[in-house]
This record gives structure tokens, sequence and C-alpha cells, in this order.
């Protein structure tokens, strides 16, 4: 009888770690295969695009806020996207569904450039 | 004129000709001419024996002047100017009340701060207040930000080619109007590209070396501070065009500051702003529009009196800011030196 008590609470703890690691497993899982709502941020002051290369996942919406008082653009190089002018405190959004590696510049300022890199 | 502003003037002067005179000297000398206001420079050579002969009135056949503007900013409203439109309305009286009439007005770019329709109509509101009516334009890269500067170029791409280049001859003078602000690459500067670079060879080709040649465009074609992109790509070859030619003065604006630069016959100078300021290269984070305290504000901005002499066939250009006030001695408003604090 205490044989078998043993071995079930050792089965049932085995078993708790094995759903435990499960439900770890396909939350990171989910963010790797659906669009789940990440964003991150770039902000665009004195001229540079910080961070100047941002790494997120597949899925997320990248959003460039316009700090300086001189309007600036976001366009890709590879013709992916390509803002509207965007005054200060305005802000351009992309949202990346590919991995790859996308860089950008300002067409008013080309010496702005910067990148995206979706993993 | 202060002990302070003769040295920010003589940092902003790049090339010295290694004659043994510096700029200091040089214009001591042009006082002695009788002038002391206009400097002018041919080939590297003073041109007083020029004024000492023909006296100081234009009218002498030939002789005309005209004015540069630049980067009015139509549209900018935050701090370092809140109120662009009352600025240049100060440089269009400025000019307005030049004792010589200009023949016209040269803009070289950024009319307005985002190529918004309203921009542009505000802008052609205060010209209109203009006595010079021939204004000639080429654009910035904040006209350019309305699909490929397609707003730009309804209103002022008559008779132009490409993204608005062109030429026009004006009493002996050749005038070339030129485009380095459309097309941009990631990571450049300005840029003329290919066609623009093969009409001006061609516009160029079969004229006499001694008509004198004056290029204007928005972007500095030397390179003034790459970091900034004040430069471009490929002004290199567009120079190379007119190399053979006697007298070339490049104008130009987008860095919102006087810089000038002489290289042989090729004399070169940006223009004030008639909006804002920015610092010098390399003096702050970025090129950006920089703050100064209200009342030095007119101090910043300003307009460019170019003077063209037939004898000998140079150009004299002569910035001033808004807060100079013409005086009835001087030809050009107050220009770069007042007469009474040069000594022979």
């Amino acid at each position: 009888m205490k044989r078998n008590k043993v071995w079930i609470a050792g089965f049932t703890a085995a078993l708790a770690t094995a759903v435990i690691l499960l439900v770890a497993g396909s939350s990171s899982a989910r963010a790797n295969d659906q669009p789940a709502g990440a964003n991150a941020e770039v902000k665009i002051d004195n001229f540079v695009f910080g961070p100047q290369t941002i790494t997120v996942r597949v899925g997320t919406t990248v959003t460039w806020t316009n700090k300086d008082d001189i309007p600036h653009t976001v366009v890709s190089t590879e013709g992916v996207f390509k803002s509207k002018v965007r005054d200060t405190d305005e802000t351009f959004s992309y949202t990346f569904d590919k991995a790859g590696t996308y860089p950008y510049f300002c067409s008013v300022h080309p010496k702005m450039t910067g990148k995206v890199v979706v993993q | 004129m202060t002990e302070q502003n003769h040295d920010r003037i003589d940092q902003k002067l790049q090339d010295l000709n290694n004659d043994g005179v510096d700029r200091r000297g040089f214009l001591k000398c042009m006082a002695w001419a009788g002038t002391g206001l206009v400097w002018t420079l041919s080939g590297g050579i003073p041109v007083s024996r020029a004024f000492a002969k023909g006296g100081k009135s234009s009218g002498k056949g030939g002789d005309f002047s005209f004015v540069q503007i630049s980067d009015s900013h139509i549209g900018f409203n935050k701090p370092a100017n809140p109120d662009v439109t009352a600025t240049l309305q100060t440089a269009i009286n400025k000019i307005n009340a030049l004792p010589h009439k200009p023949d016209f007005i040269i803009h070289t770019g950024d009319l307005t701060q985002l190529s918004k329709p309203s921009e542009f109509d505000t802008l052609d509101q205060a010209l209109k207040g203009a006595t010079a009516k021939q204004i000639y334009f080429v654009p910035g890269e904040h006209d350019m930000l309305s699909d490929n500067g397609d707003e730009y170029l309804h209103r002022f791409g008559k008779d132009t080619k490409g993204c608005g280049w062109y030429s026009f001859d004006h009493k002996g003078v050749h005038f070339v109007g030129l485009v380095n602000v459309a097309n941009l690459k990631a990571g450049g500067m300005g840029s003329l590209g290919h066609d623009q670079l093969e009409w001006l060879e061609g516009d160029l080709k079969g004229r006499s070396a001694s008509t004198p040649v004056v290029l204007f465009a928005h972007i500095p074609l030397w390179t003034v501070y790459p970091d900034w992109g004040w430069g471009t790509d490929d002004s290199e070859q567009a120079l190379s065009y007119v190399k053979r030619f006697g007298s070339v003065t490049v104008l130009n604006g987008h860095i919102h500051q006087v810089m000038q630069k002489i290289e042989g016959k090729v004399s070169f100078h940006t223009a004030m702003s008639t909006a804002f300021p920015q610092p010098a290269p390399g003096t702050a984070p970025s090129a950006g529009p920089m703050k100064v305290p209200a009342d030095q504000l007119q101090r910043v901005l300003g307009i460019t009196d170019v003077n063209y002499l037939v004898s000998g066939r140079s150009l004299a250009v002569v910035d001033s800011t808004l807060a100079d006030s013409a005086s009835p001695t001087s030809r050009n408003g107050a220009g770069l030196v007042e007469a009474d604090s040069v000594s022979a």
C-alpha cells in the first residue's frame, strides 16, 4: 500500500512538472507564431533614430515618434514601407510580419539611417 | 562692427589666397579704394581698381544687382522662430529699401516647411510685396515632401526640366538653377543625378569662357560638413563643367549661415536663412534649428546682395542681417563692414 502512494505522488509530481513546462513552452510558441500585439518604439531625436538598430520578433509593430523640431520620414531602402512626412510628435507605425533585416532612412535627411531586425 | 563679429566672420571665410593679405588687411585696401562696403573677388584679385575708375554707382551699362534669400521655411512655428512669415516680411522690406533696385531675387530653397499648399500661398502673398517682381526659385528638401515635389513643380516648374532645373541669361551673365534635393539615397548627401548633369554639360557647352556663370542650388555644392549631410555627392562633376569659365559664383542655402570659399575662379557662398539659424558645423548634437535670445534673432537672419560689375566681370557678394539698417551713405546697407570702422 505504501508503495502505491509513493508511486502516485511521484507520478503526480512528474505530471505537474510536465504540465507547467508545457504551458511555459507554449506561451513562447504563441509569441512566435501569432502577431500577439507586441510593440517596440524608435525615437527620432537630434536627427538620429534611437535605437539605430532594433531587434524584434515577427509580428511586432514598431512605432517611430519624431521628437525633433524638424519633420522627418521613415523610408525602407527596399521599398517595404514609407511614411508620410512626420512633423514634431507625429508617429509612424509598421507591423513586421516577416523575418528579415529592414534597413531604412529619412528621405529628407538621408544621413539618418536605421535598421529593424525581425526574428 | 565689434571685434567679436570680425572674428566670427573671419572663421567662416575658409580660404585665403596665400598672398599674405588676410581678410582684415584686404578690407583696409578696399576702404582705400573708396568703398569699404563691397568686396569683390575676381580670380582672387581684388578689383578695387575697377571701383576707383568707374565710381560707385551702377547704371554703367550692364552693371546690375540681384538679391539672394533662402530658407524661409514658411509653416515653421517652433521656439527658434514662432513667426517666420514676419521675419520674411522684414527681409522683403529690407530688399525694397536697398538704395539700388535689384533686378530680381533668387530664393535658394526651403521655401516652405512641409510643402503644404497653404505654406506656398503664404510665401506668394509675402513676395507680392517685393518691388522686384521677378523671382527665381530652386527647391529645398522641405519643398519636396508632397509626392516627389509635385506641389513645388506645379507652382514653379514652368519652363524647367526634370525636378525643376533651368538656366537663363541676364545682361550677359549666365544663371543656372540646379536641384540637388531629389531622389536622395540612404546615407548620402545632396545629389544632382545623371540626367541633370548631362543637361548641365550641354547647357554650358559652347559658351564663351568669359561669360560669368552663376550656379544656384539649395544644398551646398561643396562639402561643408559631411556628417550633417552638408554637401552634394556628385557636385565634382558639375564643377568640372564650369572650370574653364573666368568667373563662377555658386550660391547655396540649406545651412542657415554664411559660409564662403574660393577655389581658383569659383566663389562659393551660402546665405543666412530668413527663418532661423543653425549651429556652426559640429558645435551642436545636430543641425536642427538653433534657439537664440529673441532680441538676437534678427542678427542671425539675413539677405545677400550681389552686384555684378561689367568692368571687372565679377560679382560682389554682400551679406547683411535683418538687424542691419540701410544708412544713406552706404551702398548696399551695412554689408560686412561699416566704412567708419575701417581705417586705411
